[in-house]
């Protein structure tokens, strides 16, 4: 047993993949069990419907929509949750990373339908070249922002970097205006349409009459975040620059005395969570294919709360809390309306999304994984 | 120290006393504002009812001229946003050259600025908001020359009964003071004739939808009516029919800018197809438009998007009723409270049909447009046909 766990291809596939797949079955699971309760409490009470019927008709896409938005804050939220690792501070500017990767993505996208070549071409290797040239571009911008707004103030009390992560991301949203304004004229981002993305896949599960209905944009969205997922982990725990990373986020003095060129090693952080939100950005514009430059506000919040809840410093709790997250928004959207005949409709969901998370970090103050984080002096 | 500061006093007021020698130069300006988003999501809108203010005090603002009055345009950005509005508005009203206004294209942006022009007496005149609330407060300020949203909603319910043959609805508005107001005045007709409301739903979204269409799918109501503005429901009804839905979608004038099409592509044209009402109809429906027309597209290289045609008959009210109001005055510039008044008392002869105000600033009799989209690029957003048009009496101050 012990030489099996030991082996790489169990310690930086199986288990990565297990584990999110634990998280989604545990979280799926449980709340699917309440919501199907609550339905049997109070099929009485709703006499429009069968509530139960109508609970459990839609209960698999529910699942499905929130699993997919759940990677998506999930992928977003490593971002936060890394620079708060080694630097331990927020950074507010990568909700607009993530917006910027999207739109790069997009206008690259865009740029090969005015060429006429877009419907010529395989539509896989448009949007890898897009993804591609999305976290080229957010992981460079995020490198950028680092140097100039947050390393000269690196000796500074800590609310200081803050302030200026919240300026920079006013300055890049209205960045972002500007360039669209002055070159395309636009001020919304409309994906061309191409490939076969829109199209569905039905799956049958049995024992339950409505096929689920699955677009094949969401399938790829979920099949990349769990690519990147697994090669960060890998190259957070299996790789020397991955030790590199560790080191500085345990202690950042010792690690640069045993020889780590810690400014390189943050830099490096940046990086790879701006290419993380880069490629989320250009899967997100992939499915609701339109953006602009304040998109990335709310996703970003939600990202950084998931980062939160799941504990801020931990990858397997962002996670977590992403996919928390994007479920109990994804149920509380879809059932509120059904289960109060109307009265509190899905714009509540984020209301009673927020009052269970803050019900968790009440029992779990530093988050459902957060104890393990290293306490700084 | 002291002594410094006094010298630098006396400059500045010897410095002031100079500008102040210059100022009466021009003493004869008179300037109309408009207040309309020019950037972010809606500037399509915003920035056409700017350029058909321009273009009309370009071709009507000759009598003033002859009368010796320099007319000038003073363009405000309202970002479609209550507070950037309000304090436009602090800054229009501080100008005392501004005699008349022009906006907005949002209700929930005008409602809270028309507080400082009616403090201040500064007439507006509004070429799109169609909340009732705009003129039921009985401003004299604030008048309009499109209809209201408690007529607009009872005519898209009665067309999606009747025409369309619905016995369901799921309601979805955008949470705005337009928004929600015709989606609940939508709600009420529905209610009262017997057309089911499955779902009454409001969202800020604009990107990820997926929570929304699941139940509506689960529900399958036979029309979807989306109270709100083109950016979102664009994207919404892409999402919608994509996930399945096969039935009609409906919309308000909120609807009614080409990039709707851009952003839903034949999702308006697939399943049930979709279909707006409309204050304002396209340029077909008013026979003086095609002039305006050709003489915009001629000025600005692009055809005039809705709510153009309506913000240049807006500034002919204003440059008549400033005209009249500088006859009574014997020539000289005349006063807010002067131009406000003869607003009202104006019997104008606009593009979009003749124009006379009520008691309090609504047009008697408004025309309203149910329009049926046939465009699936903004290209070919002029396709759309217009299936009937109404006109209704204004309700006037309500209940």
């Amino acid at each position: 047993m012990k030489t099996f766990t030991s082996n790489p291809f169990y310690k930086f596939i199986i288990f990565p993949v297990g584990q999110m797949l634990a998280f989604i079955l545990g979280a799926g699971t449980l709340l699917s069990v309440i919501i199907i309760l609550l339905a049997y409490i109070f099929r009485g009470s709703v006499t429009n419907l069968d509530l139960v019927e109508r609970t459990i008709t839609i209960l698999p896409k529910v699942l499905i929509d929130g699993i997919t938005i759940g990677f998506v804050y999930a992928t977003i939220a490593l971002g936060y949750t890394m620079v708060y690792g080694v630097l331990e501070f927020i950074n507010f500017s990568h909700s607009e990373i993530f917006m910027v990767g999207g739109v790069v993505g997009v206008e690259l996208l865009r740029y090969f339908d005015a060429q006429g070549s877009l419907a010529t071409m395989n539509e896989y290797v448009v949007i890898g070249m897009a993804i591609v040239l999305g976290m080229v571009i957010a992981g460079g911008l995020a490198v950028t922002v680092e140097r100039i707004a947050y390393k000269p103030l690196r000796g500074a009390p800590r609310l200081v970097p803050l302030i200026s992560a919240i300026g920079m991301s006013f300055i890049l949203q209205d960045a972002v205006r500007l360039i669209l304004g002055l070159t395309t004229g636009e001020f919304n981002v409309i994906l061309p349409q191409f490939g076969t993305f829109d199209e569905f896949q039905i799956l049958t599960i049995p024992g339950i009459a409505n096929a689920v209905q699955i677009q094949n944009k969401t399938i790829l969205l979920i099949a990349v975040t769990v690519m990147m997922l697994v090669g960060l982990n890998f190259l957070v725990n299996g790789t020397k620059i991955g030790k590199a990373i560790r080191a500085v986020a345990q202690d950042r003095p010792t690690a640069s005395l045993m020889g780590i060129n810690v400014n390189l090693i943050i830099s490096l952080t940046f990086l790879i969570g701006g290419a993380l939100g880069g490629a989320a950005g250009v899967l997100f514009a992939l499915k609701v294919t339109r953006l602009d430059p304040f998109v990335g506000f709310f996703p970003g919040l939600k990202a950084f709360t998931a980062a939160v809840l799941g504990g801020i410093g931990n990858l397997t709790g962002a996670l977590l809390g992403g996919l928390v997250l994007g479920l109990l928004e994804s149920f509380g959207a879809s059932y509120l309306g059904i289960f109060t005949e109307g009265a509190f409709g899905a714009e509540y969901k984020d209301i009673l999304a927020f009052a269970i998370l803050i019900i968790i970090l009440i029992f779990r103050p530093s988050g459902l994984l957060g104890q393990t984080v290293g306490q700084k002096a | 120290m002291f002594k410094r500061l006094n010298v630098v006093i006396a400059l500045l007021i010897v410095a002031s006393l100079a500008l102040a020698a210059c100022a009466p130069a021009a003493p004869k300006t008179i300037k109309i504002a408009t207040q309309s988003p020019l950037s972010g999501g809606q500037s399509l809108l915003g920035v056409d009812i700017k350029r058909g203010a321009e273009l009309a005090l370009e071709q009507l603002g000759g009598p003033l001229t002859e009368m010796g009055f320099t007319v000038e345009l003073a363009p405000y950005d309202d970002q479609a946003t209550p507070d950037v509005g309000v304090a436009n508005a602090k800054n229009i009203v501080a100008d005392s050259a501004i005699l008349c206004g022009v906006g907005h294209l949002n209700s929930g942006v005008m409602i809270p600025s028309s507080e400082e022009y009616h403090t201040a007496g500064l007439a507006f005149v509004s070429p799109a908001n169609t909340n009732p609330v705009v003129t039921t407060r009985g401003y004299a300020e604030v008048n309009r020359i499109v209809g209201r949203d408690d007529v607009q909603a009872p005519v898209a319910e009665a067309y999606a009964r009747n025409e369309l043959g619905a016995s369901s609805v799921y309601i979805i508005h955008d949470k705005t003071a337009y928004g929600q107001g015709v989606a609940e005045f939508f709600r009420a007709a529905a209610d009262e004739n017997g057309l089911e409301v499955q779902a009454f739903e409001g969202t800020e979204e604009t990107a990820n939808f997926d929570a929304i269409i699941t139940p509506l799918l689960a529900s399958n109501p036979d029309v979807v009516f989306f109270s709100g503005i083109y950016n979102q429901a664009g994207v919404f009804f892409k999402q919608a029919r994509d996930a399945g839905y096969e039935g009609t979608f409906m919309g308000t004038d909120g609807m009614d800018a080409s990039d709707l099409a851009a952003l839903a592509g034949d999702a308006l044209t697939k399943g049930g197809g979709m279909v707006y009402t409309s204050v304002a109809g396209p340029a077909a429906a008013y026979p003086k438009a095609a002039k305006f027309a050709s003489d915009f597209e001629a000025k600005f290289g692009s055809a005039p998007q809705p709510f153009s045609a309506q913000a240049y008959d807006s500034m002919g009210v204003c440059l008549s009723a400033i005209k009249n109001a500088a006859e009574a005055a014997g020539g000289e510039v005349p006063t807010r409270e002067a131009v406000r008044d003869a607003i009202r008392a104006l019997s104008y002869d606009g593009m979009t049909g003749s124009i006379a105000f009520d008691s309090i600033g609504d047009l008697p009799t408004a025309k309203y447009f149910i329009i049926k989209v046939n465009a699936t690029s903004a290209e070919t957003w002029g396709s759309n046909e217009i299936v009937a048009e109404l006109d209704f009496a204004s309700p006037g101050m309500g209940e």
